[in-house]
């Protein structure tokens, strides 16, 4: 269209001149979106609010006070039947998260072992770690956590049979059950020497540091951290006569009783989740292993530094930048699979207060409501760490 | 011509009969290769001729399979504490610099002093601070790699190399990855370097450089050393055939 | 030394010594190569040798292919029961849909596998129009599958087992792409609602597991729509999965979009093309083509997340899986279902992830300078 012509239209037309002209269409474009949005949101709230007032039912909160009238089966808090629809929820809200923290901590060891068996030059090494991620990775995680969840139930012995682990842990289709430790007075010592130790280690780091870099002179950080840490403390207690007492769980009727239980739900789903999630983290980390240029390899030799220190001065450091990123999205993604905890009977936030508490209150809204939040709010702050250590970690670029 | 028996101290590389293969190919064959104290070699030849791979070797960033090379009166072998007494000697700089992006400029060049010859942080500071002087870059020194120019990276690398106060350097195509403004101030820094009586061995195109600083200039082709001659002699009376069409192809642009 | 000596230039090539190529220099390189390696090596020789012949012995030998019920097959051998899927092989397949009409479901089998070829090749003789069928493909495959306009029609409650998963999949595969492009457009918009709104709902999505969105779907969706409308689950469903989606499909293809470099914009611009006609005609396809492998891998999720529609109450093969141990004959066979509705899922999903492979090695090498 030439200018004449535009100009010309723009003469008979005010409305055609304020389409063609950029900011002005801008403007229209948004306001009609937004009427849009505001009216698509407006008629659910409305459909809502009548739908609601058709069944008699309000809105409200209050029913996280009274009681829920349901059992769980593992609870970190006290929890009984009497506590309220809230309690319950707070159970569930620390299950999902003892479920991820042991999750993540589980696959990210299987996953870094799987990442360094796939750049492995041991040929068999190498092709089971790669057979074990493409069959992982290739089954929907529900289908892990039923399979070991069923594998526990219907494969492990009755309680009567059960697989005995040294002395005092017992293996069977009722759960993991392991003595349960009872601390006597002198344990304290044992406990401060760890604490002492940890400090130590924190000290001692900085201390290594400082000599090397006055003298040039290096300590064997690590072992020396690791014998504070880990090693006076074991001596002491052996010195000490074991100052713990074992509660070791006993054979009574059915079950066994005493010690502590890993609930067949709790090792289904962690073990899945784990096992599912470490394929995943085995390919980030031999992904960003492998992007770091074979050249920063070649130029540590040659300047002398030994295979091990250039991994650790070098590769590791550069490979972590990779990694990161994409391994803090797969902790979320571990935590968000949680939720498949309801497929199992594992009383997790879904299974709580968007499974039991909903059905017996009958408060979807407000029930899906609270879950959602507080999905929201792990993700949100699980990348709000990650935006802060993209920023941290950054190479500077030209 | 090489002169037979040299003794260790005048002999700063030997490599004698030295056959290596990738695979089934063979790239480098029958080797022979003697650098005195003090001597400026430049090696030419077309890409693929095993040049890079052959001084890859001195510093065992590639295994050889038949022959001997002996650096610095230490014969290379797989012996590991033998290899790490040779790179500690031995400096090498990269075509592509291979700075480590993650330290400083100062990092790149104490991390090797620090670690290896276990110096203390303000000596292992003050000799990167005199090198990055000498390679004209010292306002860089807090700057990361990305940073820095092409040219100044691989200034940067030259002294990472000297921090570690190397015998002998090798060089890879130090200029090939530059853009050619740059290529006269990592030059210029070679030729210095030479001036003061350092052993290299440099693989390069630059036939300047070759003129104006080589003792020695050879030639490879497919995996075998060609020819072996002074610079004037190499570059007025090639003596091979594929030497002079190789000077004919790399002189007429 | 008493090697031959040759004149400069005229070395032949040699065979490298045996050390160094040939099966043994293989084994020694690639099994051998250090104390630790050779450890590695008899280590994991010998979980292989543990494990291997007692999984193949379960998994064939001593498996027992047929038998009324589970004690039979505990009677008949020690191994694996594959009895049950004999019987449960229509129901794995077709669900419940009516017998008389499966024919619809192998028609609409067949279909979709000819909207897939012009998809999947791009040699493909009259691609366009295969296009065309293969954007219409979900509505005709829907109309065969619910049935009206003169075909008997079939509940959506009649669906299920791997028809069922191949329904979820297909659509929230065919809709979440336009819905993810129209979605990573609005995000990387200059418009402030529409970017807001889009990076709101992008956000929330990714931010919440899919289970609750089912969740959402089957218990309160319906508050949300006109009072006295309900439509069914499958179809609520479906439209939750697809928004999932979406949701991940956006930020693969804002990948792609941010690695468009603005010069292309700008030439679009400078060209007077519209905004519209610049996102269709040059930077949507380049975009498009750098996220395929991140497109596949998000389908390849969402076919696994299929399986999640069981919690809600709906039958896909893990559901009749579920559905054959709760069977009194069967039950107790839990690894057996599972193991192989596993062996589906990986089946396809496996081929997928190749797919997604063949197609980067390709733009790899269209990309290469």
């Amino acid at each position: 269209m030439s200018e004449a012509a535009h100009a010309a239209m723009a003469r008979r037309n005010p409305l055609a001149r304020l389409w063609n002209d950029k900011e002005s269409r801008q403007v229209i474009i948004q306001i009609i979106s937004f009427v849009l949005i505001f009216a698509f949101f407006f008629m659910m709230v409305r459909n809502a609010v009548i739908n609601l007032e058709a069944i008699g039912k309000d809105i409200s909160l209050k029913f996280l006070w009274q009681p829920s009238s349901y059992d769980i089966n593992q609870s970190l808090i006290e929890y009984s039947s009497r506590s309220s629809h809230f309690r319950a929820m707070i159970v569930g809200i620390l299950n999902t998260l003892l479920v991820a923290v042991f999750g993540i901590a589980l696959a990210t060891i299987l996953g870094f072992l799987l990442g360094i068996s796939r750049l492995s030059k041991n040929w068999i090494i190498n092709k089971m770690a790669y057979v074990y991620i493409e069959y992982v990775r290739n089954v929907p995680v529900l289908l892990h956590i039923l399979l070991v969840h069923g594998m526990i139930i219907n494969l492990l012995p009755l309680p009567r049979a059960s697989l005995t682990i040294g002395d005092g842990a017992f293996l069977n289709n009722r759960g993991f059950f392991v003595p349960k430790p009872d601390f006597e007075p002198l344990f304290l010592a044992v406990a401060a020497l760890f604490l002492g130790g940890v400090a130590f280690a924190f000290w001692f780091r900085k201390y290594a540091r400082m000599v090397q870099d006055q003298s040039g002179k290096h300590y064997p950080v690590f072992w020396i951290c690791l014998a504070a840490v880990a090693g006076v403390p074991l001596l002491a207690y052996f010195v000490l006569g074991a100052p713990i007492t074992w509660e070791i769980p006993e054979l009574q009727g059915f079950n066994y009783k005493g010690g502590m239980v890993l609930r067949p739900e709790f090792i289904a789903l962690w073990l899945a989740l784990s096992i599912y999630t470490a394929a995943f983290i085995g390919e980030i980390v031999r992904a960003g292993i492998s992007a770091v240029d074979w050249g920063q390899n070649e130029a540590a030799s040659a300047l002398g530094i030994t295979r091990g220190r250039t991994l650790h001065l070098v590769v590791i450091p550069q490979a972590l930048r990779i990694i990161v990123p994409p391994l803090t999205s797969q902790y979320l993604n571990l935590t968000k699979n949680s939720s498949l905890a309801i497929a199992i009977g594992y009383m997790d936030i879904v299974a709580t207060i968007g499974g039991i508490s909903l059905n017996q209150t009958g408060r979807e809204m407000e029930c899906m409501a609270l879950v959602l939040a507080l999905y929201l709010v792990f993700s949100l702050l699980i990348s709000a760490f990650m935006n802060w250590y993209n920023r941290r970690i950054k190479l500077v670029e030209r | 011509m090489p002169e037979t028996e040299k003794t260790h101290a005048e002999l700063a590389v030997k490599i004698e009969a030295m056959h290596k293969w990738y695979g089934q190919f063979h790239v480098l064959k029958n080797i022979n290769l003697q650098v005195r104290r003090g001597e400026r070699i430049v090696i030419c030849g077309p890409s693929g001729s095993g040049k890079s791979t052959m001084i890859r070797c001195i510093n065992r960033l590639e295994e050889h399979q038949q022959g001997d090379i002996i650096v610095d009166g230490v014969e290379l072998t797989n012996d590991l504490k033998n290899i790490e007494t040779i790179r500690k000697e031995v400096g090498m700089v990269f075509q592509h610099f291979n700075l480590f992006p993650h330290l400083t400029v100062l990092e790149n060049c104490t991390l090797a002093p620090i670690w290896v010859r276990k110096s203390p942080k303000a000596e292992a500071v003050a000799t990167a601070m005199e090198y990055l002087e000498r390679v004209q870059i010292p306002e860089q020194a807090h700057k990361f790699p990305g940073q820095l120019s092409g040219g100044q990276q691989q200034r940067v690398a030259i002294a990472r190399s000297l921090c570690m106060n190397p015998r002998i350097m090798l060089f890879d195509e130090p200029t090939s990855a530059l853009d050619p403004e740059m290529i006269k101030e990592v030059l210029d820094v070679m030729v210095e370097l030479a001036q003061e009586g350092m052993t290299m061995l440099c693989v390069t195109h630059e036939m300047g450089f070759a003129k104006t600083v080589a003792n020695r200039v050879i030639f490879m082709d497919e995996g075998e050393i060609i020819e072996e001659n002074s610079p004037d002699q190499f570059f007025d009376h090639p003596e091979h055939e594929r030497t002079k069409l190789f000077l004919s192809q790399i002189l007429s642009h | 030394m008493s090697a031959p000596q040759y004149a400069p230039g005229k070395h032949p090539d040699l065979p490298a010594p045996s050390t160094l190529a040939g099966p043994l220099a293989w084994v020694r390189a690639n099994l051998l190569s250090s104390p630790s390696n050779i450890t590695l090596t008899l280590l994991s020789l010998w979980f292989l040798w543990s494990v291997i012949p007692g999984a193949l012995n379960w998994f064939f030998f001593d498996a027992v292919y047929s038998g009324e019920n589970r004690a039979a097959c505990r009677a008949a051998g020690e191994g694996a029961c594959w009895a049950f899927i004999g019987e449960y092989l229509k129901l794995f397949t077709y669900g419940f849909y009516p017998e008389e009409s499966r024919w619809r479901v192998n028609l609409a089998f067949v279909l979709m596998w000819l909207a897939l070829v012009p998809i999947l090749f791009d040699r493909v003789p009259h691609r366009k129009y295969g296009l065309y069928y293969a954007a219409a493909f979900p509505f005709i495959a829907g109309w065969l599958l619910v049935g009206g306009l003169g075909l008997a029609p079939v509940t959506t409650d009649k669906f299920g087992g791997i028809m069922l998963t191949l329904v979820v999949g297909v659509t929230g595969i065919a809709f979440s792409l336009p819905i993810g492009i129209l979605l990573a457009l609005g995000r990387s918009s200059k418009l402030t609602i529409i970017r807001v709104f889009c990076v709101g709902f992008i956000e929330f999505i990714r931010g919440v597991p899919l289970i609750t969105l089912l969740f959402v779907a089957s218990t309160m969706l319906s508050y949300f729509l006109p009072p006295g409308t309900n439509f069914d689950l499958l179809l609520r469903v479906l439209i939750m999965v697809t928004l999932f989606a979406s949701g991940y499909m956006a930020e693969v293809i804002r990948g792609g979009l941010q690695a468009i470099p603005s010069g292309q914009t700008e030439a679009a611009d400078a060209l007077g093309l519209k905004y519209w006609q610049a996102m269709r005609l040059i930077v949507l396809p380049q975009a498009l083509k750098i996220s395929i492998p991140g497109i596949v891998n998000t389908f390849i999720g969402l076919y696994k997340d299929t399986t999640l529609v069981i919690i809600i109450g709906l039958y896909d093969p893990l559901g009749i899986g579920r559905a054959a141990l709760a069977n009194t004959s069967w039950i107790g066979l839990s690894t057996e279902v599972y193991i192989f509705v596993a062996i589906f899922f990986f089946v396809s999903c496996f081929a997928m992830s190749r797919y997604s492979l063949y197609l980067e090695d390709k733009l790899e090498t269209g990309h290469k300078r």
